[in-house]
């Protein structure tokens, strides 16, 4: 240890900063106190933020892995892990975008992701001109004029610790469920949004415009608190797919959302799901959760689930002030041996608290698809309502499509309604389709595009149209 | 409670005839029961009302064995009135009396020896319980093209020679070719709180009818399990319809396995509870075969301090293509203290199917108070007229009129 730490001290004054310098040095594999200790030492962490990663840990020695689930997984070897990895060197990365698979190529161009930007998420140089560093630091600036906090975890913790300190771990607790856990132990980074009072974000934040946000690594944080009366809408992730040499994903994302304000999360994610036999993939089992504290908040969750072998997250509200509101819009798309266990939590605490589910599940080929929700509303949660939609499309007589929600109701003066339906894309809409011109495959992309439209408007402009294509293409090959 | 269960199976085998083989086969059924004991919250089926916490609040010193070797005396005022009917009479878990005045003894056929076992899976720990302690097992056996002409009513009654606080019963019934059953279960269970444990196995063979009843009105102490377990074949059709009103805890639990092409289950089901009670309607459809069909209506009233949970679950199995699913469930609370929990579920292998699910619930509609009032009539008026047509949705949907009639004379519900 002592060496390391001392080599770590040294680094500190490198010029280009920590994070490109030091990837020699990676944490020892397994999991125990020496590792988390070593995570937050090389974070330069304050002891208040060790301690709360130390007392994860020691919550996690006690806790079981879930398997109440329904895609089974192989057994992980928890110690068989690194917990932390500095950022590969450009030398390892690909030089230029020939040397990618061209399969991603193909999808790219299909989705019409520029050049640039092709080259940008798979690290690879890019140049001076379009330089993504550029366009982010001008946006640095605006937010920056608005007294709008946008950097990433590890800065937060130094620059912002009052903040992280009061909001960190209070929607997601360190005694919550297994995965969760094991992230307050050893969250690598993440992005902290902190949006003042009053204060309307004039743009979408992204994490695409965080400089280092492409490696963030396995087990990423994100904390994003909007003060009274502010409004933030923020994405994450993007239609691009993502490969990564981590199987396991288990990222842990708080909101929180005071009086009068409003928070609008989007999600596209498109992480590698595995070669058609179902071989490899990523398990992307995230905890997000979102706390509308104050009166008349709002939390508004939308995600686009194409990605990943195994997707296991349930994005929550939980209703606590008067008057809140929670929004939940999601497509799950499961193609070849994809399996996802998803859906949302909506708990009414306060009074007059009102959810909306919208839910549809897309599954194809080999692949499982569950929508799994709570709605669950408290004795105290006077006069609240809820509405939940469930569709399910099933395409082909191999693939599951399974609806499991859970329906509380603990309050007379509130109402709960659900529907869910499951079919297939009828053979008269096809028919429709196909005698008007359109192959097949267009005819479905068109339809589920329809079926899908609820969800697809939620999501901010730009995002819609790429998220769209996706759709399509995640289906690609399902048909016929 | 281990100790408890092994001297009251002690004590079964000392004044009961069962054979050595049986004794055996029962033995392994109590070892099971004692390994996993009574299920509780942990287990997903049991979430929302967790049976072994409600029967340690209830009965306090729960105890197994009741002498069957001693014949009780019948109470015939229990008897409904208004329907000529068969009868099969259970008092204290004995079965008195089998009586098929009505029919042609020709077409029915009563085995009391049967196999004991258990032909399909299960992870209830009840069912191990009741194959352990259960009397006498009786198989009904209707044969090919018999109709009955009335119907049974089988009475579930104890009096106060009862000596233990648990009773657990089974009954089988295999419905020939193209025959059918009417049954009603009438609970008429008077003396204090015990646990009832009940198995009915149905086997439906082609173009078989099975309406089962379960009538279950008058407020008693006693907390009740009961678990269907329908095979049908093809085109054949069970309906069941559920009163669960009366017990403090009862939980009505339906397996049906759809193995025959074009055949059909019904399930309603009305729950309307008051102060304390607990009931909870959990069905397993499971469509194994293509063009089958089922339709489940599950409605609530509940009373101060109530609770009802439904926990439907329709599967589809990949060969079940054409396959037509549809739950429904509905509940109104009346009470700040009410509550209503309902976990529909869908699990769909197959892609050429209509499955869908509804669940809604929440108070009386104010509009529609306010518009009887405006009308003329007072505030209570109005709201037992709102509960009576929510609750006669489901009546009606009982297929045979003359025992439509008799359940909404029992219900109380007007058209």
């Amino acid at each position: 240890m002592d060496t390391r730490e001392k080599d770590i001290e040294n680094l500190k004054d490198y010029k280009y900063g920590f994070t490109t310098d030091i990837e020699n040095i990676k944490a020892p594999k397994g999991l125990n106190d020496d590792v988390i200790k070593f995570i937050s030492n090389i974070k330069k962490e304050p002891k208040w933020m060790l301690d709360f990663r130390l007392k994860a840990f020691e919550r996690f020695k006690l806790l079981k892995e879930p398997n109440w689930q329904k895609p089974k997984y192989p057994k992980i070897d928890y110690q068989d892990l690194y917990y932390y990895s500095a950022p590969k060197s450009m030398n390892d990365k690909p030089k230029s975008l020939d040397e990618l698979d061209p399969k991603l190529l193909e999808t790219y161009n299909k989705l019409g992701i520029p050049l640039q930007e092709q080259a940008r998420l798979n690290g690879i140089a890019v140049d001076a001109v379009f330089d993504s560093v550029s366009v982010a630091t001008t946006f640095k600036g605006e937010l920056t004029k608005h007294g709008i906090i946008f950097c990433s975890m590890s800065e937060a913790i130094q620059k912002h610790p009052e903040l992280v300190k009061k909001y960190l771990g209070t929607v997601i607790p360190i005694t919550d469920h297994f995965f969760a856990t094991l992230n307050s132990a050893v969250f690598t980074d993440g992005s902290f949004v902190y949006i003042p009072e009053g204060v309307k974000c004039p743009m979408e934040l992204s994490t695409y415009f965080r400089i280092n946000a492409s490696e963030t690594g396995q087990f990423e944080r994100t904390l994003i608190i909007a003060d009274k009366g502010s409004y933030v809408s923020y994405l994450e992730g993007c239609t691009a797919p993502m490969r990564d040499e981590n199987q396991l994903h288990a990222a842990n994302v708080e909101l929180i959302a005071l009086d009068d304000a409003e928070i609008k999360y989007s999600t596209v994610q498109n992480w590698y799901p595995g070669d058609e036999s179902g071989k490899g993939g990523i398990y992307n089992f995230v905890t997000k959760r979102g706390l509308c504290k104050g009166k008349n908040s709002k939390i508004s969750w939308t995600q686009v689930e194409t990605g990943s072998a195994i997707t296991w997250k349930y994005p929550s509200c939980i209703l606590k002030g008067d008057n809140s509101i929670g929004e939940f819009y999601s497509i799950a798309i499961t193609n070849n041996h994809q399996k996802a266990d998803t859906g949302t939590k909506m708990i009414h605490l306060g009074k007059n608290t009102k959810s909306k589910i919208i839910s549809k599940g897309i599954s194809a080929g080999f692949s499982d698809m569950t929508y799994r929700g709570l709605v669950d509303i408290n004795s105290k949660a006077k006069n609240s309502s809820n509405y939940t939609q469930c569709d399910s499309l099933l395409m082909g007589n191999k693939c599951g499509a399974h609806t499991v929600p859970y329906i509380k109701n603990k309050n007379f003066d509130s109402n709960i309604a659900h529907e869910a339906t499951t079919s297939k894309i009828s053979e008269e809409q096809l028919h429709y389709c196909q005698q008007r011109g359109l192959n097949p495959e267009e005819a479905v992309g068109l339809i589920v595009n329809g079926f899908c439209k609820e969800v697809l408007q939620q999501l901010p402009m730009e995002f819609a149209v790429e998220a769209q294509k996706l759709v399509g293409i995640s289906l690609e090959g399902s048909v016929g | 409670m281990s100790e408890q269960l092994q001297l009251d199976f002690d004590k079964i085998v000392k004044t009961s005839n069962f054979t050595n083989e049986e004794i055996q086969f029962k033995k392994n059924y109590l070892n099971n029961f004692i390994k996993k004991g009574f299920p509780n919250r942990k287990q997903e089926d049991w979430k929302f009302l967790d049976i072994s916490q409600i029967i340690k609040k209830n009965i306090s010193g729960l105890s197994f064995f009741n002498d069957y070797s001693q014949s009780n005396k019948i109470d015939p005022t229990i008897f409904v009135d208004g329907l000529e009917h068969n009868k099969i009479i259970f008092i204290n878990g004995r079965i008195e009396k089998i009586d098929f005045n009505f029919e042609d003894q020709n077409k029915i056929e009563i085995i009391d020896e049967i196999k004991k076992d258990i032909s399909f899976d299960y992870e209830n720990s009840l069912i191990d319980l009741n194959s352990a302690f259960t009397d006498k097992v009786f198989k009904i056996l209707i044969k090919k093209n018999y109709s009955l002409k009335k119907p049974l009513i089988i009475y579930h009654s104890t009096n106060d020679k009862m000596k233990s606080t648990n009773i657990n019963l089974r009954l089988d019934f295999e419905l020939g070719e193209n025959s059918c059953l009417k049954l009603i279960d009438y609970f008429a269970n008077n003396t204090a709180t015990n646990f009832i444990n009940i198995f009915y196995n149905f086997n439906l063979e082609k173009d078989s009818i099975l309406k089962n009843y379960k009538i279950d009105k008058f407020r008693n102490n006693n907390l009740r399990y009961s678990f269907n377990n329908i095979e049908q074949d093809n085109n054949s059709v069970s309906e069941t319809f559920i009163l669960s009103a009366g017990s403090n805890y009862f939980k009505n639990e339906i397996n049906c396995n759809l193995n025959g092409e074009y055949s059909s289950a019904f399930i309603n089901g009305i729950f309307s509870l008051k102060e304390n009670q607990q009931h909870e309607i959990r069905t397993t459809i499971n469509h194994l075969i293509e063009n089958t069909k089922s339709y489940q209506l599950i409605k609530s009233v509940l009373g101060k301090n109530s609770k009802s949970a439904y926990q439907g679950r329709i599967f589809v199995n990949s060969k079940a293509q054409k396959t037509d699913g549809y739950q429904l469930s509905k509940a109104i609370l009346l009470d700040e203290t009410s509550e209503f929990n309902a976990k529909p579920e869908l699990e769909i292998y197959a892609d050429d199917v209509k499955c869908s699910h509804g669940s809604a619930s929440g108070s009386l509609n104010e509009d529609k108070i306010f518009y009887l009032m405006s009308r003329g009539l007072n505030y209570q008026q109005s709201k037992e007229l709102l509960i009576n047509g929510f609750l006669l949705d489901v009546v009606e949907k009982i297929t045979d009129s003359e025992i439509r009639n008799l359940i909404k004379n029992i219900i109380g519900v007007k058209e």
